[in-house]
């Protein structure tokens, strides 16, 4: 008895160290290294040292709103799943008081209670689903567009705990079936990772505003918060604007004109 | 090992046909899975309840057990471990987490301190059962370990309170106490599993934990549980009387329900029951003099903190979603067969280093 227990558990522990030395192999093959692609910005990319985006609520209409988000699907090959508990959703609809819960009255003027309003990932200056990502599968650009990549990602949706917008969805199935007509410039997901809007980051290389910019007919304004004679800027100057739940602190780089 | 089979069985079918086999949503992201890792990793943690009376204050009547509580440590980190990999949608990246290091993450930290304290117990309940077949005092390289054991049992589980704590517009998670909350509810699930575990040792084989030994984790018990229903009850406070309506939310959704919704309210009410009846049953001390009452009232009390962490807790955060809308949230199948599975390995672990430790306890007395 005394022996076969010895060997039994020399055995299990030799065995584990084999196979962390065969996990660590791995590791040392995949580590960065000279293999990494250079990358080059092109010279028509459109920068900014802080992107923002401002919804124009008197010019966006409900028609306009669907032309966003059709043009932001279908660019991003987001899956068209009919099902509330899975569905994937990067830019949408939802009505005042979903949007800005606790901002809303019973009295609220009607203009606002009326018109659903499009949300979509903030871009926050202090993101928490950044602080919270354990792989550092999303992370904050130095022009602020919070970034996500899905080959990194593994899954854990501790992103989606996090943002207080509800603006992250995942992928619980294989969300290629879903996706009704592919647009092969841009990647599609597999199932197990998260996803969310990027504020057209793909788009702004090339020269293009974002997606939903293009269709929104003028109701979207993109620009440089960081700079004075930027459009935004003069918007916010102008007009009275609101952002969602400011008093979480996450500072969010969409604002709404009311 | 049979039900461990299955749940390896139901985690590959569940792999391959997707995760949408769960009854998780875009509103109700975390579910049983999660849940029952927050729970687990308080019940390792719980080892510090016998290393800290028996290595510091030199209680003897916990030498008998501290092996025991050191290996229920180690099975229930693998549990935890385990949930998180059925959990998470792209396992096999588990690497990432290493590759990618984020001091900025609690979960990356879980990852790391997870796999020390597993190896700090199996490397303390080594020497002292090997010193203890030999009969020669354990190494002199133990004692520094058993303390550095001791802050890091609290460590695993404040961090694992982190997770929750920190993270902006969850008003339920979002609370200071949260982290004491979950030490004191480790506590007593722990301890109780461990009684449970060592009167059933009693009956099957030889070795006696003594009785002495039980009866004093029995009181460690009911302390704890009644500082987890104080620090429930603070809960309610701050949230009811401040009237702050997020802080609300999520409590009244889960203790009466909310706008109709009230899948939860039976289960808490359930938990909440348990609790009290099994705290009243421990504070009286002829319950734990008798190894059949002592082990129903830790069984009711374990049932009752699995049904409130292991459960309740995680999803109750979720609801109601960022916009104020409720979606409910029920396991479906395949998440109950994965974390019978889950348990059933656990337990195979569990069986397997006790029955090490037994036989040589045994050997020893013969």
């Amino acid at each position: 008895m005394h022996v076969n227990r010895r060997k039994f558990l020399k055995i299990a522990g030799a065995s584990t160290i084999v196979g962390i030395l065969g996990g660590w192999s791995a590791v040392e093959v995949l580590v960065p290294g000279e293999l990494d692609s250079e990358h080059r910005q092109s010279p028509e990319a459109l920068t900014a040292k802080r992107w923002a985006m401002v919804v124009d609520m008197k010019r966006m209409d409900a028609a306009t709103a669907r032309d966003c988000i059709e043009a932001c699907h279908r660019v991003h090959n987001v899956p068209d799943i009919d099902d509330p508990r899975s569905e994937v959703k990067w830019i949408w609809l939802e009505p005042f008081d979903r949007a800005f819960p606790l901002q809303n009255h019973e009295h609220t003027a009607d203009p606002l209670t009326e018109q659903p309003f499009l949300v979509f990932c903030n871009h926050c200056d202090n993101p928490p689903c950044v602080r919270v990502c354990p792989t550092k599968a999303t992370w904050k650009r130095d022009d602020g567009i919070v970034m996500m990549d899905q080959h990194r990602c593994i899954g854990c949706r501790y992103c989606m705990a996090a943002c207080p917008y509800g603006s992250r969805s995942y992928n619980w199935k294989d969300p290629r079936p879903f996706i009704k007509s592919r647009n092969t410039e841009y990647p599609t997901r597999s199932g197990g990772v998260v996803e969310k809007c990027n504020f057209c980051a793909e788009r702004l290389a090339q020269g293009l505003m974002p997606a939903c910019v293009e269709a929104s007919k003028g109701a979207l304004v993109f620009g440089d918060l960081a700079d004075p004679a930027s459009k935004v800027r003069e918007i916010l100057r102008s007009r009275y604007t609101i952002r969602r739940k400011l008093s979480l602190g996450t500072e969010p780089s969409v604002f709404y004109m009311v | 090992m049979v039900l461990s089979a299955i749940g390896t069985l139901a985690y590959l079918v569940q792999r391959f046909s997707g995760a949408e086999s769960t009854g998780l949503s875009r509103d109700v992201s975390w579910g049983l899975f999660i849940a029952n890792y927050t729970f687990f990793v308080g019940v390792a943690a719980s080892a510090v309840m016998v290393v800290l009376p028996y290595y510091v204050h030199d209680y003897k009547e916990f030498g008998r057990i501290a092996v025991f509580g050191e290996f229920l440590a180690v099975a229930a980190i693998a549990i935890a471990g385990l949930f998180i990999f059925v959990d998470v949608g792209q396992p096999l990246r588990s690497f990432n987490l290493l590759l990618h290091p984020t001091p900025g993450s609690p979960l990356f930290w879980n990852t790391i301190i997870l796999p020390v304290y597993m190896v700090l117990n199996v490397l303390i309940a080594w020497a002292a059962l090997g010193a203890e077949d030999k009969s020669i005092p354990p190494p002199w390289w133990i004692k520094p370990l058993i303390y550095i054991s001791i802050p890091w049992a609290i460590s695993i589980h404040t961090v694992t309170a982190f997770v929750y704590a920190g993270l902006p517009g969850r008003a339920f998670w979002n609370t200071a106490i949260l982290a004491p909350r979950f030490l004191v509810s480790a506590f007593a699930s722990g301890p109780a599993l461990l009684i449970v575990m060592c009167i059933m040792i009693k009956r099957l084989t030889r070795f006696d934990p003594g009785k002495k030994a039980l009866g004093q984790l029995g009181v460690i018990v009911a302390y704890s549980m009644i500082l987890n229903l104080f620090f429930m009850v603070l809960e309610f406070f701050s949230s009811f009387y401040s009237s702050i309506p997020s802080h609300t939310h999520s409590l009244k959704y889960l203790f009466f329900g909310l706008e109709g919704h009230r899948m939860l309210v039976p289960w808490i009410w359930t938990s909440v029951s348990l609790a009290v009846v099994g705290t009243v049953l421990l504070v009286v001390p002829g319950v734990r003099r008798n190894d059949t009452m002592l082990a129903a009232a830790c069984i009711l009390v374990f049932i009752s903190l699995w049904i409130d962490k292991g459960f309740c807790l995680v999803v109750a955060g979720f609801i109601p979603s960022p916009f104020g809308t409720i979606t409910e949230y029920s396991p479906s199948m395949f998440e109950v067969v994965i974390t019978i599975g889950v348990w059933a390995m656990g337990f195979l672990i569990l069986s397997i280093l006790y029955k090490i430790a037994i036989s040589i306890k045994e050997e020893v007395m013969d």
